[in-house]
């Protein structure tokens, strides 16, 4: 639902041209590297980067009929606006943190999945929701838990665990 | 009578408590799954799929198919009470389902769609009871040139069929061909698009990629849509259920017509979706009733959702018999007999008869479970509806990336998961379909094995793939896929003159 007021961050024209020359730069690489592995012929038959070869190729051909179409788009229709956008972020950052929060990356300590997931929870229904304390922790709590008696006690299948639950014993 | 035999050994193999349960469970996650955003068929079984792995195989893939029966039931609610389609396949359901909730007739709508739902899985599941074992058979005299051409026949069909751009489809295919490449190159033992990276060694698993281009993908243009749930009151009585019973048999043309058009879009890889809109379309003209389409006519939700059933059902005839997908979620059960260690394809009909006929059994039982689950449940699942979209989004979050974890215990998967959620959005945005570069993933190995082998046996002559009848007619009937398009246009230009 785009309303004129709006503003748009980026058009699908853009976008697409430049999904192409990705998708185009992808289909390179994969060729490069089959020719290095030998795209041709051997003594036993089809070399390693045979099938990939052609597979890269294609990639390329079909990505530059797409980079023209996307530059013959006479449209400027809005890929997304800067206020979905932020939505978008404003999810896609937490996640990021949170995936990093569950095996810890660089100076991000391993909290495991549980704790991890009770984190996230808060953040996005205090952060996004406004939701009132009680629900938000309740919510925030019970699914780890469900969670954890589902895998690990039910289904006995082990997933990432931090600090916490070491403390507890059940690591 | 073979597969009556076949198919009432299958019958006592799926009707223990224990399966009967597991049925039970699969279809009613399998409803929530297709009722909520950002979880459907593909990604809420690949998500499911590593609880099974200690499984035995068959009731892991009865369970997990009736998740996939689940979510084509769950799609109509949200499509017929909300307007907002829950799965793809049921966008074609709100056109005619959502104006009947308006003007009060939402049990009405539910009750007709369920029961078509069931129908076109009905039709499908005799079809496939009498003609999968035919196909195995036929299929056993095939060698590497015939199951490369079907190969190719799967490829240029979604081509052929696909509403996107040509050239995005094959874009989109030849990306997934080419992460199917990456890893260690099974017959030469060299590695390949690694880099020195690895994590890369093994591949990449198309579970992870299905987890993210469907589920966080979605959850991604779920929330730029602002999603606010406002919704018709839903009560099935079972009056309504009787009424709208009675009605029903004089759609019986439309039935059979939409039965027809998904069993055949879900044996060639057109999917569910597709056949919804091309059942809807062909009831829309052919209906005498055809003009008041859009505007809540019964008929209108029987074409769709029969359709759609249809060839989610039927999608799993190739997948049992050739070891080829005809749909992401039917990938997905694939990746499932794989892990269990059984190898699909024509073989499995000779070698795990107890598995292929209780499967079968079990999508009888399936959608009877599931017609009478989601008649008498809509409510509750309406009610979950209901529950703020920034509670059920980090919670899906959660559950993609447990789902991803689980596949291989790694962290690299969840990351990868997230990298493929923002292509899965941007690709869907752009208009590039998600299921072929899913299914080139899937099948990229096997694919080029097939290649191969034919180019061994020919010494790189291409003209093996004309070098007898039948893969010769195989191979014309892809190329004639390929160039479906253009040639329609080209026909219909003519016939302008």
């Amino acid at each position: 639902m785009e309303t004129s007021e709006e503003k748009s961050a980026t058009s699908v024209k853009m976008v697409d041209a430049v999904t192409a020359v990705v998708i185009f730069l992808v289909g390179a690489l994969v060729i490069w590297d089959s020719w290095r592995l030998g795209a041709k012929w051997g003594s036993d038959g089809p070399e390693a980067g045979y099938f990939p070869f052609y597979i890269g190729l294609i990639l390329c051909v079909s990505s530059v009929v797409n980079f023209v179409g996307a530059l013959r788009d006479k449209s400027d229709e809005s890929f997304v606006s800067t206020s979905s956008l932020k939505m978008i972020l404003s999810v896609m950052i937490p996640t990021i943190v949170y995936v990093g929060l569950i095996g810890g990356v660089g100076p991000i300590p391993a909290l495991g999945i549980y704790v991890s997931s009770a984190l996230f929870i808060t953040l996005f229904m205090k952060w996004l929701g406004k939701y009132k304390w009680p629900i938000t922790i309740a919510v925030a709590i019970g699914v780890p838990v469900v969670f954890f008696l589902l895998f690990e006690v039910w289904f006995k299948v082990p997933l990432p665990k931090g600090p916490l639950e070491a403390a507890f014993g059940l690591a | 009578m073979e597969e009556i035999n076949s198919l009432l050994q299958g019958f006592s193999v799926a009707m223990t408590p224990y399966n009967i349960g597991l049925m039970m469970v699969g279809v009613i996650l399998g409803v929530l799954i297709g009722v909520l955003p950002g979880l459907g068929g593909a990604n809420g079984v690949a998500i499911l799929l590593p609880l099974t792995f200690s499984m035995n195989p068959t009731s892991a893939i009865i369970m997990l198919s009736c998740i996939y029966w689940g979510a084509l039931f769950g799609g109509a609610i949200t499509s017929i009470l909300f307007n907002i389609p829950g799965e793809p396949w049921s966008v074609a359901t709100t056109f005619d389902g959502y104006p009947m909730a308006q003007n009060g007739r939402a049990g009405e709508a539910l009750t007709a769609a369920f029961t078509s739902s069931f129908i076109g899985a009905l039709v499908a599941v005799l079809m496939i009871t009498f003609t999968a074992p035919l196909v195995a058979k036929f299929a056993l005299k095939f060698g590497p040139p015939e199951y490369f051409a079907v190969y190719l026949l799967t490829f240029c069909s979604f081509v052929g069929m696909s509403k996107s751009a040509p050239f995005k489809t094959v874009a989109a295919m030849m990306l997934g061909f080419a992460l199917a490449a990456v890893g260690l190159d099974t017959v030469t033992g060299q590695l390949r698009l690694t880099f020195g990276q690895t994590e890369l060694l093994k591949g990449f698993d198309f579970l992870i990629a299905v987890i993210g281009l469907f589920g966080i993908g979605e959850i991604l243009l779920t929330i730029e849509e602002g999603l606010a749930f406002k919704g018709a009151e839903a009560k099935i009585k079972m009056r309504v259920v009787i009424d709208t019973w009675k009605q029903l048999p004089k759609y019986w043309k439309t039935s059979i017509r939409s039965s027809a058009i998904g069993c055949w879009m879900g044996i060639t890889p057109g999917g569910a979706t597709p056949a919804s809109f091309m059942g809807y379309g062909v009831a829309k003209s052919m209906s005498p009733n055809g003009k008041n389409f859009g505007k809540g006519e019964m008929e209108g939700v029987v074409a769709p959702e029969t359709a759609a059933h249809a060839a989610g059902t039927s999608a799993l005839l190739p997948m049992l018999t050739l070891g080829i997908p005809g749909s992401p979620t039917a990938a997905v059960l694939l990746g499932g007999l794989l892990i269990w260690g059984l190898q699909p394809g024509p073989l499995l009909f000779q070698e795990q008869k107890d598995f292929v006929w209780g499967l079968i059994a079990s999508m009888y039982l399936g959608n009877i479970a599931g017609l009478i689950v989601v008649l008498t449940t809509v409510p509750l699942f309406a009610a979950i509806l209901r529950i703020p979209f920034s509670i059920v989004a980090p919670v899906i979050l959660v559950i993609c990336a447990i789902g991803a974890y689980t596949v291989h215990g790694s962290m690299f998967d969840v990351w990868l998961m997230i990298v493929f959620g923002v292509i899965g959005y941007i690709f869907k945005k752009l208009d590039y379909p998600l299921a072929p570069l899913v299914l080139a993933l899937v099948l990229g190995d096997r694919a080029e094995d097939g290649f191969r082998q034919s180019m061994l046996m020919s010494q790189g002559e291409l003209s093996i793939f004309f070098s007898n009848g039948l893969v010769g007619t195989i191979t014309v009937f892809a190329l004639l896929m390929l160039f479906w398009a253009p040639m329609k246009a080209g026909f219909n230009k003519l016939r302008g003159r």
